[in-house]
């Protein structure tokens, strides 16, 4: 058992520290990752034989994911690298990775999980129409693919992803008709001065916006969405102005999101305890700034524990790594290991304000009209939602989805948990955290019958 | 100044079989009050495959099971909803000729009890199923048979027992229990004392536990039935199915899922949880694709368990206790307990309240895992 | 309305990958995730199996499970994490034409 390698699930941005950190303390880690080729979403590597530089890729970061990558193709011949492996169910000591069909159980002692984070939505009429994307997904169809999601395109939701996303799209030369932010300019004035402490970042932002005035896109704050129109596709947004002004915009591709939620379900198989994070509106597993978790052997970096950004993730994917080697006897460089946390808490500050800058507009979700589909997998309104969880009298999520099969489709309440589990606590008068949580279930993403073992 | 209830019976348990009791005590005027210590149908009754089945099962629960079986017909008279319940038949499938000798064997042994099965040889199952893999070469149709939605019917149960007039409470783990001769004394972990003139033990995997407070020791072990459901798929599979031998069991839904179970997962009867186990999923996907050929492409996307408790000859524990007037018990359905949970409200309502039941259950006596009474004998079996 | 969802911006100059949807030869680029090849060449990757109208995709990482398509021999794809294939036989529509 001594002699097993280190496991790293997730060759983002925390992965790919954690593993440079640990060969370079002589280590041979396993690093499973899901995706053909290493660095995550932010900076997701277009497929080979494409021609674009990083600059036109990746803007500021081009440096950042340029590092990254040569430090991933670095590690070549020294780590035990898998893409496009799908770790699909974990247990003490064990987990089970498909990857081209064949199931292989990977005994492991030690094990870092950087399994990174998803858009997080709020549905509103329409929202299932062909056209609408996630803004990280219209951020991947022109990182990755080359494509605009449509021709005359909306941005709409609150976060700093709104505006990266929106520019990378005005600046690669498609048509942006709006930037829509649910957050209003007070909350953005309010959160200035913890804004101002996130340097580079927080001067990225400003850019943004600016960059994007400069193009005449027209950007609005305090809105709400109303609903999408169209038949077979998006042809409009109507939304409500700050000032309450209904108004409409013609589109043929809408990108939507409001912040991220991080991918717990792993996490939750490992049994690693799980607390309500109150910033984040979301439950998380239990983990200390070392990237400990209350679990021998199990580690947490990255968004996959709590959204805090890339850099963040570099910083936790190493701090995490050092963690593990202390645990195994290796000595700790405290010098070090001190520089690290104070970064991550400087970061965490600077999250923080985003978070009063972009509150997350719970209300939305919590207004949600009957008819509006709450489960897009299931086809589930949230008016069949609050039914057929009043019939039975749920007052947990977990059985309110046995009863109204909102979270059972095929992505298990990855789009639908974080929006249904505000539009329960609010039909029962409850804090959202006193409802239950959705439990990760094996297998985290769906796998084939006729796998091979 | 804690809480203190009064009432002519008292039931520890709220799956289906308890909240059947407390539904059928209800419409004979009993008062009633159970106690559940999580939530009603949040363990085996909630977690189960959802097989409504005579087929299969042994002799001497079919009485029971074909009296269940018509009260599933009313389910939607009886408790407000027919909880999914349809009557898609049931095959068990032969893989061997030695499986079909069984199967033509059980049909002979139960035609008495009144239930008729249609035995299909290897060229009509395929041509009746085209899905049907190379691997089944025969098999018993019980025409009656189905399934239904597993996680409805306990709470339909229960909200239709609270409907008329049942106090049930939830997260109530029943801490102390004991009775002085003509009361039960139950008190709950918050402090609520349950008086009762009679008590139902409907503890499921726990129901040993109850047992034993009133010196009636039993084996009753724990398995954890692994379950596994796959994407919505077009429907095709009317009837649900099994195998001789029991290794695989599968089922699809009008939505599409395929639901199917085989193997053990793991279930910690103390901390009340349960986990599904890679190993046994794979298993069941690899005999469900054998069976059912065109499934291959199918997706999984969740597997889950729960904890059950057997009894070691495989039968449930039914009847009064041989110790203590006024308490019966019903647990122990190792695996099979969801098609007979309506029916067990009936039957303990009845002995209960009238001290007896017309569905024989001899066969269900504690006794049995009794030791002797001393200086006396017990007679054959 | 445009004839196709995505737009290309760049990275244009790649080879051809002919492909099949719904008995219609179609053509991608390589390197083109099977979403990509269907959005360049439509509005839609399925239908809602609940009856709540056509689908395109959604979040284009794999999260949303929402572009899960059918090969003409019944294999299953997630569209967004799978490449096209030169000779690909993709359907969209059931036996119905839904």
């Amino acid at each position: 058992m001594a002699d097993r390698p280190p496991v790293i699930v997730g060759a983002g941005p925390a992965g790919i520290r954690a593993a440079a950190t640990l060969v370079a303390a002589g280590l041979t880690p396993i690093v499973l990752d899901e995706a053909p080729r290493g660095g995550g979403q932010i900076y997701r590597r277009p497929p080979a034989g494409f021609t674009r530089p990083y600059q036109a890729l990746y803007g500021f970061e081009a440096a950042k994911a340029r590092r990254l990558h040569d430090e991933l193709d670095g590690l070549a011949g020294r780590i035990d690298y898998r893409p496009d492996a799908l770790v699909w169910d974990m247990r003490r000591g064990a987990l089970q990775c498909l990857s081209g069909g064949r199931n292989a159980t990977i005994a492991y002692r030690d094990l870092i999980l950087a399994t990174g984070a998803r858009d997080r939505i709020i549905p509103f009429p329409g929202w299932t129409l062909p056209g609408i994307y996630t803004l990280g997904g219209a951020q991947i169809a022109l990182k990755y693919q080359g494509c605009a999601i449509g021709r005359e395109i909306v941005f709409l939701g609150t976060g700093p992803l709104l505006y990266l996303v929106a520019y990378q799209y005005a600046k690669a030369g498609a048509t942006v008709r709006a930037v829509l932010d649910t957050a209003p300019f007070a909350a953005k004035r309010r959160a200035l001065p913890a804004l101002l402490a996130g340097g580079a970042t927080f001067a990225k932002g400003l850019w943004y916006v600016a960059a994007l005035r400069a193009r005449g896109v027209p950007l609005a704050a305090g809105i709400r969405p109303i609903a999408a129109a169209g038949d077979t596709a998006v042809t409009a947004l109507r939304y409500r102005a700050a000032n309450g002004a209904e108004r409409r915009i013609a589109c043929d591709a809408l990108a939507f999101g409001f912040g991220l939620s991080s991918e717990t379900q792993l996490a939750d198989l490992a049994k690693i305890p799980f607390r309500y994070d109150t910033l984040q509106q979301q439950f998380l597993p239990s983990r200390e700034s070392s990237g400990r978790t209350p679990v021998a052997g199990l580690y947490l970096a990255g968004d996959g524990g709590g959204i805090a950004g890339a850099d963040a993730a570099e910083l936790s994917g190493e701090r995490a790594a050092l963690a593990l080697l202390e645990d195994r006897g290796h000595a700790a460089d405290k010098l070090r290991l001190a520089a690290l946390e104070r970064g991550l808490q400087r970061i965490a500050g600077f999250r923080a304000a985003l978070e009063t800058a972009f509150p997350f507009p719970a209300d939305l979700a919590a207004a949600m009209a009957d008819d509006t589909i709450l489960c897009r997998c299931e086809g589930v309104t949230a008016g069949e939602f609050r039914r057929a969880a009043g019939a039975l009298d749920a007052a947990e999520v977990n059985r309110a989805k046995a009863f109204s099969r909102c979270g059972m489709g095929r992505c298990q309440g990855r789009v639908c948990g974080p929006a249904a589990a505000i539009v329960l606590a609010a039909a029962l008068q409850l804090p959202p955290e006193s409802i239950g949580r959705l439990r990760g279930q094996a297998p985290v993403k769906p796998i084939p019958l006729a796998v091979t073992a | 100044m804690s809480e203190r209830l009064t009432a002519d019976v008292a039931i520890i348990g709220g799956g289906i079989a308890g909240c059947s009791t407390a539904l059928h005590l209800r419409w004979r005027g009993a008062s009633v009050v159970l106690l559940e210590r999580g939530v009603c149908g949040g363990q085996a009754s909630g977690v189960n495959y959802g097989g409504v089945r005579q087929q299969g099962r042994a002799l001497a629960e079919l009485p029971l099971a074909r009296r269940s079986r018509e009260m599933w017909a009313r389910l939607a008279a009886i408790v407000g909803t027919d909880c999914e319940f349809m009557a898609t038949g049931h095959i068990k499938l032969a893989r061997s000729d030695a499986d079909m000798a069984e199967l033509e064997a059980y049909r002979e042994a139960v035609r008495p009890y009144g239930l008729a099965l249609e035995l299909l040889g290897r060229n009509a199952i395929r041509a009746r199923y085209d899905w049907l893999g190379e691997a089944a070469i025969g098999g018993s149709l019980c025409a009656e048979d189905g399934a239904a939605n597993p996680r409805l019917v306990a709470p339909a149960f229960a909200r239709a027992a609270r409907a008329a007039g049942a106090d049930i409470r939830e997260h109530a783990p029943v801490v102390e229990m004991a009775s002085d001769g003509t009361q039960f004394r139950l008190r709950t972990a918050d402090g609520l004392e349950v008086c009762a003139a009679n008590l139902v033990n409907v503890a499921g995997a726990w129901g040993h536990e109850v047992a034993v407070r009133f010196g009636e020791s039993v084996p009753e072990a724990v398995i954890a039935p692994n379950m596994c459901v796959s994407e919505p798929l077009p429907y095709f599979m009317v009837p649900n199915f099994g195998v001789c031998g029991g290794g695989v069991y599968v089922r699809q839904i009008p939505r599409g899922n395929v639901i199917f179970g085989g193997g053990r997962g793991i279930a910690d009867r103390e901390r009340l949880r349960a986990y599904p186990v890679a190993d046994a999923s794979l298993d069941a996907m690899r005999q469900t694709i054998a069976l059912v050929p065109r499934l291959r492409h199918a997706q999984l996307i969740r597997s889950w368990t729960g904890i059950e408790g057997v009894m070691p000859d495989d039968i449930p524990v039914i009847g009064p206790s041989r110790t203590t007037s006024g308490l019966f018990h019903a647990f122990g359905f190792s695996g099979h307990g969801f098609q007979l949970g309506p029916v067990m409200g009936a039957v303990l309502s009845e002995l209960v309240l009238d001290g007896t039941t017309p569905t024989p259950i001899a066969a269900f006596d504690i006794a049995r895992f009794l030791p002797l009474p001393t200086g006396e004998g017990r007679g054959e079996g | 309305m445009a004839a196709s969802q995505f737009h290309r911006l760049a990275e244009r100059d790649r080879p051809v990958v002919r492909f099949v949807v719904d008995g219609r030869p179609c053509e991608a680029l390589a390197g083109d995730t099977v979403l990509t090849a269907l959005l360049t060449n439509g509005r839609r990757v399925r239908s809602a199996e609940f009856g709540d109208g056509q689908r395109a995709g959604f979040c284009l990482m794999g999260a949303c499970q929402d572009c899960w398509v059918t090969l003409a021999d019944g294999e299953r794809l997630r569209a967004c994490t799978s490449f096209v294939a030169e000779g690909m036989r993709i359907v969209t529509r059931d036996g119905n034409g839904r």
